[in-house]
């Protein structure tokens, strides 16, 4: 393969990457953006969405139409879940940003036994909804990944325009700039936070099922899609969305391309690194408002 | 006074216990007091300074590589032990120098980075760290001051007796001066620094306190247990002193191993029901933050034992 | 005439747009008390944070005790012995108000802690109440703790903002009796209360918009027409 398929191929790796990257970002952005609160159990509701995806599709008769129902059913499960969550713990703690990462870091561990214990700690793959494959000079590519590409990017202008036009969206805003204010208006404001976070959660168990195809489904898989979230939302600059979005492509498509050229942890090592440094000396984000 | 007599009571009830207890309990209780000393360390940061650090596993493993690469090359357990201390005191130190440019949440990710960071540095330099998988220490090198640490009774002994050099520094520490002045950082960093105090030399000097106990507790882990590896580098690792912390009380100078204590048996106990381990520590976590943020022992002192250090 | 403690020249600071302090000048003679007045949102506060540390300033300089203070952090100056007493009373609600008070006595490191902290707390009549948890104290209390750490750190300029807010009649009285029995501390009082105001002063400054209106002894102030349009209102000042 020439230098050029090869450069081709990896950019097509990391805009996946990316994608998939991207949504699971602004869910954790949302929820920091609007409640001020770290959800460490992200990575889990992103693993819950793709073991749910592979109970689902193994229900199901055929691969196109067990996909089609991990799409819907999987992000939903999740949601419910992270709502119940919060109007069970969340709310109960006052959303205090200690009390809330402890507890988030306990459901962690809860949800992950569960996952364990139900569906065991083997890999399970995923089928695709179809195979189609794209040839491109010098190599061919599946043409599932490009559809997740197309598909992530369609539920983020879905959740862009929600938030800047709609009326929840503005709801959402108008509590993330001042609650007490908001809850003034009448502003349903517990709805609101446990809207939010139900949102933010079936955000990454969407990404996951469509990921999951791609990778696989495992009860240890929530590690990196967390870490990587963290990433992304602070490079973006924490609750800043147009940021998490710029970062979530810079960093997808620069963890695609080096990952070609130099080992993945080496990488991780200094992305890890750079984000330590980014909140010491520049705490507002690259990409982010001063605010 | 009071005091004094309680923590000796208590380290004189744990000898009995070593003394005691059948192998299979006095083997658990030896590595309760391991993770103690891990737990007290993390105690001065956070129960007393108010500091949440994720990164605890950093200063952790970085004593336990220390001592246990320098005991592979030949090392005596003697300087090996000082090594590890030495280690973990340095890592939280240039950590600290860092992570205590921010505050709350941002401290929190600040330092569960670098643990991060350096877990996987462990990996990446698997050939030599031995990665994932560790290494075993040999017997051979587990002979410290005549004690043969491959034997449980020694074992017990050296942790007893670092536990309680841990604990009695600690108490003493807290009742002082410098004790006072963390406190109030936690209370109230403006107020002290208009007293005259500097919060960042206060937060780092606890810190760097706290990485020296992690510092310690990951050399003898690796010492007595005979086992390194980047395993007790992971996030699991920054967690638990927490937990034990939280349960047993955060600013209580035995809260940090009675947290150890029960959560040992605890999931002992339950691992004969079920295999749910991580469950048990994500449901105490969960009920801690609900119904007792001040744990068992800081719960005990707000209800009426105000003596209790 | 005696020596000059604290030399502020040209001090400014804005907030965005706004021009909180400036290019004040201010002197404060050892050993006096000087009143700092003016009507709300003059820059009280905002001067008074310059002095002390808290804020820094975009402009101007201060001198304290020979040697220019206008780079060091809070902490620092308050070694150097400028202490501060705040507005929004500040203690450490969850300790007791031993600790409260040992928490600024340790600084000069007495032998014997528990004396010192006993006639620290005998300073402001709270001798009887060191095992009591701070934030669990009556507000005229913890108005006087505070107070009390103020002055344990035994400094030479001792800054009180708003000190009698808040405060009954009576413990108004005890205040001001208080605060003429200390001897050789420069004090500069933030006050809203005239009454306060006129018993303890023996200078005022007067801002008003971030800049000095008027500087003087009571019955110069008393006397400026300045201050009279600005601040006083012209039916105050019958007598």
């Amino acid at each position: 393969m020439g230098t050029g398929s090869l450069l081709m191929l990896a950019t097509l790796e990391g805009t996946v990457m990316a994608a998939v990257l991207a949504l699971a970002a602004v869910g954790l952005s949302l929820t920091f953006g609007v409640m001020r609160v770290v959800n460490v159990a992200h990575g889990e509701f992103f693993m819950l969405g793709a073991v749910l995806a592979w109970a689902v599709a193994q229900a199901m008769p055929s691969a196109p139409l067990g996909f089609v129902a991990a799409l819907l059913i999987a992000p939903a499960l999740v949601g419910a879940l992270a709502w119940v969550t919060d109007t069970a713990l969340l709310k109960r703690l006052n959303y205090n940003p200690d009390s809330t990462i402890v507890a988030t870091i306990g459901l962690s561990y809860l949800i992950q036994q569960g996952a364990l214990s139900f569906f065991g700690p083997d890999a399970r793959a995923v089928a695709a909804p179809f195979t189609l494959r794209l040839q491109f000079p010098g190599f061919g590519y599946s043409g599932y990944k490009l559809f997740v590409v197309a598909a992530a990017l369609l539920v983020l202008l879905a959740v862009w325009w929600g938030l800047t036009r709609s009326r929840a969206g503005l709801v959402m805003r108008a509590t993330q700039v001042d609650r007490n204010t908001a809850r003034a208006f009448g502003i349903n404001v517990d709805r609101v936070y446990a809207g939010t976070f139900a949102l933010g959660a079936a955000l990454a168990a969407l990404a996951a099922v469509l990921l999951a195809p791609i990778s696989q489904a495992h009860y240890l898989m929530g590690h990196d899609p967390l870490l990587l979230s963290f990433i992304v939302v602070i490079i973006g600059g924490l609750g800043s969305l147009r940021g998490t979005l710029l970062a979530a492509l810079v960093i997808g498509l620069a963890d695609g391309i080096l990952s070609m050229l130099y080992p993945p942890t080496l990488a991780k090592i200094l992305a890890t690194l750079a984000v330590a440094m980014v909140l010491v000396f520049r705490p507002q984000g690259l990409f982010g408002d001063r605010t | 006074m009071k005091a004094l007599g309680l923590h000796l009571g208590v380290l004189l009830t744990l000898a009995l216990a070593g003394l005691l207890l059948p192998d299979y309990h006095q083997g658990m209780l030896t590595r309760v007091l391991v993770m103690a000393v891990f737990a007290t360390g993390y105690n001065l940061a956070f129960g007393y300074t108010g500091l949440l650090s994720l990164g605890h596993a950093l200063h952790f493993s970085a004593g336990m590589m220390a001592a246990g690469l320098a005991m592979r090359d030949g090392m005596a357990p003697e300087a090996a032990l000082p090594l590890g201390a030495l280690a973990g005191t340095v890592s939280a130190a240039l950590t600290g120098i860092l992570a205590l440019r921010t505050k709350g949440v941002s401290f929190m990710i600040v330092t569960l980075m670098f643990a991060q960071a350096f877990y996987l540095t462990l990996l990446y330099f698997g050939a030599f760290t031995g990665g994932d998988e560790g290494f075993p220490l040999p017997g051979s090198a587990r002979q410290m001051f005549g004690l043969d640490l491959t034997q449980p009774g020694p074992r017990f002994t050296v942790a007893l007796l670092l536990f309680g050099i841990a604990l009695l520094v600690q108490a003493a520490l807290v009742r002082g001066r410098f004790g006072r002045s963390m406190v109030a950082i936690r209370e109230n960093e403006e107020r002290s620094r208009m007293l005259g105090y500097n919060p960042f030399t206060i937060k780092l000097t606890a810190l760097t306190l706290s990485g020296l106990y992690a510092g310690v507790a990951g050399a003898a882990y690796g010492l007595l247990f005979g086992y390194v590896g980047a395993g007790f580098g992971t996030t699991q690792y920054s967690i638990l002193p927490m937990l034990y912390v939280l349960l047993g009380g955060a600013g209580t100078t035995l809260g940090p191993l009675l947290g150890a204590g029960l959560m040992a048996w605890l999931i002992d106990a339950a691992s004969s029901l079920t295999e749910a381990s991580l469950a048990i520590i994500g449901a105490v976590l969960i009920a801690l933050v609900v119904f007792a943020p001040k744990g068992i022992l800081g719960t005990i002192r707000e209800r009426g034992a105000k003596w209790l250090p | 005439m005696a020596a000059v403690i604290l030399q502020a020249t040209g001090l400014s600071r804005a907030f965005g747009g706004l021009r909180a302090v400036e290019a004040v000048d201010l002197n404060l003679t050892a050993g006096e008390i000087h009143a700092l007045i003016g009507p709300n949102g003059a820059g009280k506060t905002t001067l008074v944070s310059l002095l002390s540390g808290r804020l820094s300033p975009d402009a101007g300089r201060i001198i304290f005790a020979g040697e220019d203070i206008t780079r060091l952090p809070a902490h620092t100056r308050v070694a150097r012995g400028i202490a501060y007493t705040f507005q929004i009373t500040s203690i450490y609600g969850g300790l007791s108000v031993f600790d409260n008070l040992a928490l600024a006595v340790q600084r000069h490191r007495p032998r014997d802690l528990r004396q010192a902290v006993q006639a620290a707390a005998d300073r402001v009549g709270l001798g009887s109440y060191l095992q009591a948890e701070a934030g669990l104290l009556s507000y005229g209390h913890q108005r006087l703790l505070e107070l009390g750490m103020g002055l344990a750190l035994h400094p030479r300029l001792l800054i009180l903002d708003e000190p009698t807010q808040g405060l009954a009649a009576g413990e108004i009285g005890d205040f001001i009796n208080l605060i003429r029995g200390l001897q050789g501390t420069t004090i500069l009082l933030i006050e809203h209360n005239m009454e306060v105001v006129m018993a303890l002063a023996q200078r005022i400054t007067v801002l008003n918009m971030g800049q000095v209106l008027a500087a003087g002894t009571p019955a110069e102030i008393r006397a400026n027409a300045a201050v009279q349009a600005a601040y006083l209102g012209v039916e105050h000042v019958a007598d």
